[in-house]
């Protein structure tokens, strides 16, 4: 059996991800979190903060509750039957952030948590901010010609 | 030497062995057979790094004191590990006045160390050998994939590797003799997929098995038991099926180190245990009691271990993988 003969007979046998439960458990867990999110902003709205506020706000909230639950070691527990359902929305990047921060504090404060806190999360600013610059100039062109 | 395989001249044997896990290994099916465990995974240490090191620590001295013999009688310590430059080794056996040689195999660390171990006492040049090896679930996840808080799912392939550490002391005068072994080569088959380290691993188990039953007369059916450490089910699968391919056929007395160690229902490992660590816990505590009360009494053990690093995994090489074979046995040889 050569290498290639012997990746396809490995990729035949591989046990697969069970496809469908984890799609199921990523629309509802991650849809809950999304309804959490509404149901927060509308709370916000209520207290007469504006529409952006409101927003962002949100995010914060959503944030500090995944790196709480990071904290106490309950986040990883719920991410691993959510999957997507965690990722996606904010609660994906700051449980990156925050685990990271938390693993690497045996290193130090300089060296360890500000060194690596954002080495999962750090692509996503460098490609996510690149994007946005890359959309601004796009967005810059059409407006010009339009 | 051919082929990798020796048959030892004068065959050492194994006088103690000590084993330490952490709280999951504990609760697994082998988890009463093990000599020591910690409940937190720490080991009273406040580093992983430094857990893992303990492990060690203890092993070795719960070994030497089974064996009724202290450091300065021990004239060479063959020890490894998964962190970078061994230091799990290094700093964990600091406290012992013995001659130390780091080993890297990845998970088949045990295996070469025995294997080498066996040698140096064939070979005259050491009467008494210790061979310790360890692996720590939180300070290899640290290494080699994410934060252990970090949220996110396994494939079915990926294996938990083993908290979990086992010493031997090699010497005259034990019953279970180490009569053969075989040092594999590395074997490359192209598989990139660090969450299928099984698939990995498989095919070197196969040449080093293959070439112990092609230097010697023996066939499978000669042993009751022929373990690997650690394919877990997804690598055990392919061992089995691609030695049957050449006309080797262990199905009825294979066993998985990997898969011994962990409840596949409840625990939620996916594919099995991996790591050093696994190999040594299960073979320094379970394997060598059912050898000494004779449920078992010839053994063939191959410790298979996967040769990458982050780095080569993010520059997109394949693993290769090595294997090495020891014999345990109490049969007269």
């Amino acid at each position: 059996m050569n290498k290639k003969e012997y990746s396809e007979y490995v990729k035949r046998k591989a046990r697969k991800s069970p496809i469908t439960k984890n799609c199921s458990f990523a629309f509802l867990i991650g849809g809950l979190i999304c309804t959490l999110a509404h149901g927060l902003k509308n709370i916000y709205l209520s207290f007469d903060l504006d529409e952006r506020s409101a927003s962002s706000l949100v995010s914060v909230t959503l944030i500090l509750i995944t790196a709480v639950l990071t904290g106490i070691g309950v986040f990883d527990n719920i991410a691993k039957v959510a999957g997507a359902g965690t990722i996606v929305p904010i609660t994906g990047f700051a449980n990156a952030v925050s685990s990271a921060a938390i693993d690497n504090k045996s290193e130090g404060y300089v060296l360890g948590v500000g060194a690596k806190m954002f080495v999962i999360a750090g692509p996503v600013i460098v490609f996510g901010l690149l994007s946005g610059a890359i959309y601004g100039v796009i967005y810059y062109i059409v407006g010009v010609f339009l | 030497m051919t082929n990798g395989y020796i048959r030892l001249k004068n065959p050492p044997s194994i006088l103690s062995s000590y084993s330490c896990v952490g709280s999951e290994e504990k609760k697994g099916p082998l988890g009463d057979r093990f000599d020591y465990y910690s409940d937190d995974n720490r080991f009273n240490k406040d580093t992983w790094e430094k857990s893992e090191s303990e492990m060690q620590k203890i092993a070795l001295f719960g070994a030497m004191q089974r064996a009724k013999i202290n450091d300065t009688e021990i004239d060479i310590l063959l020890a490894g590990d998964l962190l970078n430059q061994c230091v799990g080794s290094s700093f964990g056996l600091l406290s012992y006045d013995i001659p130390y040689v780091g080993l890297y195999g990845a998970c088949s660390t045990c295996a070469l160390g025995l294997a080498l171990g066996s040698a140096l006492y064939s070979g005259g040049i050491a009467e008494k050998i210790g061979a310790v090896t360890s692996s720590h679930y939180c300070s290899s996840e640290r290494q080699f994939r994410f934060p252990l808080e970090y949220g996110g799912q396994r494939t079915p392939t990926s294996q938990w590797t083993v908290t979990g550490s086992g010493a031997f002391i090699l010497g005259d005068g034990g019953n279970v003799k180490i009569p053969e072994c075989v040092f594999g080569k590395s074997l490359d088959m192209g598989i990139k997929d660090i969450n299928n380290m099984g698939a990995a691993m498989a095919p070197s188990a196969v040449q080093t098995i293959k070439s112990y039953f092609t230097e010697t007369q023996h066939s499978p059916a000669d042993f009751d038991m022929i373990i690997t450490g650690d394919l877990g089910y997804e690598g055990s699968d392919i061992l089995k099926d691609l030695l049957l391919k050449e006309n080797i056929d262990i199905r009825s007395n294979h066993r998985d180190c990997g898969i011994l160690i962990y409840d596949r229902d409840t625990q939620d490992k996916h594919s099995g245990g991996s790591g050093c660590g696994c190999s040594a816990a299960v073979i320094s505590s379970h394997i060598l009691k059912e050898l000494n009360s004779g449920n078992l009494r010839d053994v063939l053990f191959i410790g298979t271990g996967a040769l990458m690093n982050a780095l080569t995994m993010c520059q997109g090489n394949s693993i290769p993988a090595i294997s090495h074979l020891v014999r345990l046995t109490v049969k007269e040889v």
